[in-house]
């Protein structure tokens, strides 16, 4: 079987797969920001239960394998009456770990902001909200771009997993075409050029792009 | 520590723009202002001289609010400023009372401090329009007006990144006075900036002492500009005040001898 005839076949499964791998990616890269946004704001809190909460969340999502997270969200939610779509599951548990890891890149950020801009905020007796929307966090953006960059390509990446509890996404395609026709070399190597064009073609460009408008916001450009 | 000594409020008759009274600041085991007292008077410019370490910026600091301090109290225009009244006695300000205090101070940085993400007109407006309130249209045209009393009006629409860093420095002047403060701080303004454009920025300051009844306190290295303009010197050493005077007389007849070192030592780096 060439691969023009593979495609022909199967081209309208991994196409369908890839769909869903993209919602999986963009539901779950919404996820993954509000969250990283509000455990990396957490953290640095004057405020012992919400510093606490957020160190929790960061700990537990950071410091488990993403797959037993799914598994957890999956099967065993639905012991304490909580149950989830496989959809959902899927793109929960991969925004919740991602913006695990993102919570510390904003965190970093902040913090990487130079004192003085505090201390100019301060002086012009800004309260502490405003300070941090209107100076801190427009800077701090800046600085975490590019690392958030690298931390999407893991979140597509990521996604791949929920294919193991059935999520009909591009990975499960894959494996479904491979199971019913043995093309392995065919199913497995068409699933790994759609990931890498999706990583390649759309993720980095897009982040570069907002490294651009960020520069030029800072007059740079 | 016994508050009853502080008054609520300084009476009408005994009122300065800004009184230290008996004020205090450590690190730890390390006393960097000892019961410090020391008066402004409405309109006055001060400058503050001493070797490094001796408590110079921290005073300034403090009278931004961005020092806590350990004892005494800090007044701003009769009302104190560090504490606040609850129940008939002083207490520790909160955040709220803070921030309603420090409004009527304005302060510029040794490194400018300007908002990178904003252009030198939105970093003036950006106070007016975010804690006074005023409209967008108010905001412009004030912070237009003052960037044109710094020089800086053709320059309005650039990020810091563009400008020099005397340029950077006016525009810092603008935007802390754009908060219409009473009281202006100036922490070694002059200090990170290349000595050809330093007159710049000291030219801005001389006509604000010239043209306005701000009152200003200012940390400075610069000997010549500060005897120039100041109505008074402070001398500071070792967290206290040494001595001070009229500009003529510190310079001319200092009395103590660790301001004829530090003078005689200064003249000599020059």
């Amino acid at each position: 079987m060439t691969i023009w005839d593979f495609l022909e076949t199967y081209g309208a499964r991994i196409a369908s797969g890839t769909l869903v791998t993209c919602a999986q990616f963009g539901l779950a890269a919404i996820i993954a920001i509000v969250v990283a946004l509000i455990a990396g704001l957490g953290k640095l809190s004057h405020n012992g239960l919400i510093r606490g909460v957020s160190v929790i969340y960061i700990e537990i999502f950071r410091g488990t394998s993403l797959l037993v997270q799914l598994y957890w969200i999956f099967f065993v939610l639905p012991l304490f009456g909580i149950t989830l779509p496989k959809f959902a599951a899927g793109f929960i548990s991969v925004g919740l770990n991602v913006g695990s890891y993102g919570a510390e890149l904003v965190r970093g950020a902040i913090q990487s902001v130079p004192k003085g801009q505090w201390e100019a905020a301060y002086a012009l007796s800004m309260s502490p909200a405003r300070r941090m929307r209107r100076i801190i966090l427009p800077q701090a953006l800046g600085l975490m771009l590019p690392p958030w960059g690298n931390l999407l390509i893991e979140l597509l990446k990521g996604t791949a997993l929920v294919s193991l509890i059935s999520v009909t996404d591009l990975m499960f395609q894959a494996k479904q075409i491979n199971a019913s026709t043995y093309l392995s070399a065919q199913s497995f190597g068409a699933a790994l050029v759609v990931y890498y064009i999706l990583a390649r073609f759309l993720i980095t460009p897009f982040m570069r792009r907002m490294e651009r408008v960020m520069a030029r916001r800072l007059g740079r450009a | 520590m016994d508050m009853s000594a502080f008054p609520l409020e300084l009476p009408e008759t005994d009122r300065p723009m800004v009184r230290f009274m008996n004020v205090t600041k450590s690190y730890g085991r390390l006393v960097v202002l000892d019961q410090l007292n020391l008066d402004i008077a409405a309109g006055e410019m001060v400058s503050i001289i001493g070797p490094s370490g001796s408590g110079k910026t921290t005073v300034l600091r403090m009278l931004m609010t961005l020092e806590t301090i350990n004892g005494g109290v800090i007044y701003v225009d009769g009302k104190p400023l560090t504490h606040m009244a609850k129940g008939g006695k002083l207490v520790p300000a909160d955040e709220r009372y803070l921030r309603m205090m420090r409004s009527s101070i304005g302060m510029c940085f040794q490194h400018f401090n300007l908002f990178p993400h904003m252009t030198a007109l939105q970093n003036c407006m950006e106070g007016p329009v975010q804690v006074l309130g005023l409209s967008k249209q108010e905001a412009r045209e004030r912070s237009e007006e003052l960037l044109s009393l710094v020089g800086m009006i053709a320059k309005k629409d650039q990020h810091p990144s563009r400008l020099s860093g005397g340029q950077q420095q006016r525009v810092a002047i603008a935007r802390a006075l754009a908060m219409r403060p009473k009281v202006m701080l100036f922490d070694e303004v002059t200090s990170a900036l290349d000595p050809e454009v330093i007159g710049e920025v000291t030219n801005v300051i001389r006509k604000l002492v010239a043209e306005h009844n701000l009152t200003m306190l200012m940390v400075t290295h610069q000997m010549g500009f500060a005897h120039d303009i100041s109505d008074r010197v402070c001398f500071f050493f070792g967290g206290k005040i040494e001595e001070q005077g009229p500009p003529d007389i510190l310079f001319g007849a200092p009395q103590r001898d660790r301001t004829k070192q530090f003078l005689s030592a200064v003249k000599e780096a020059h």
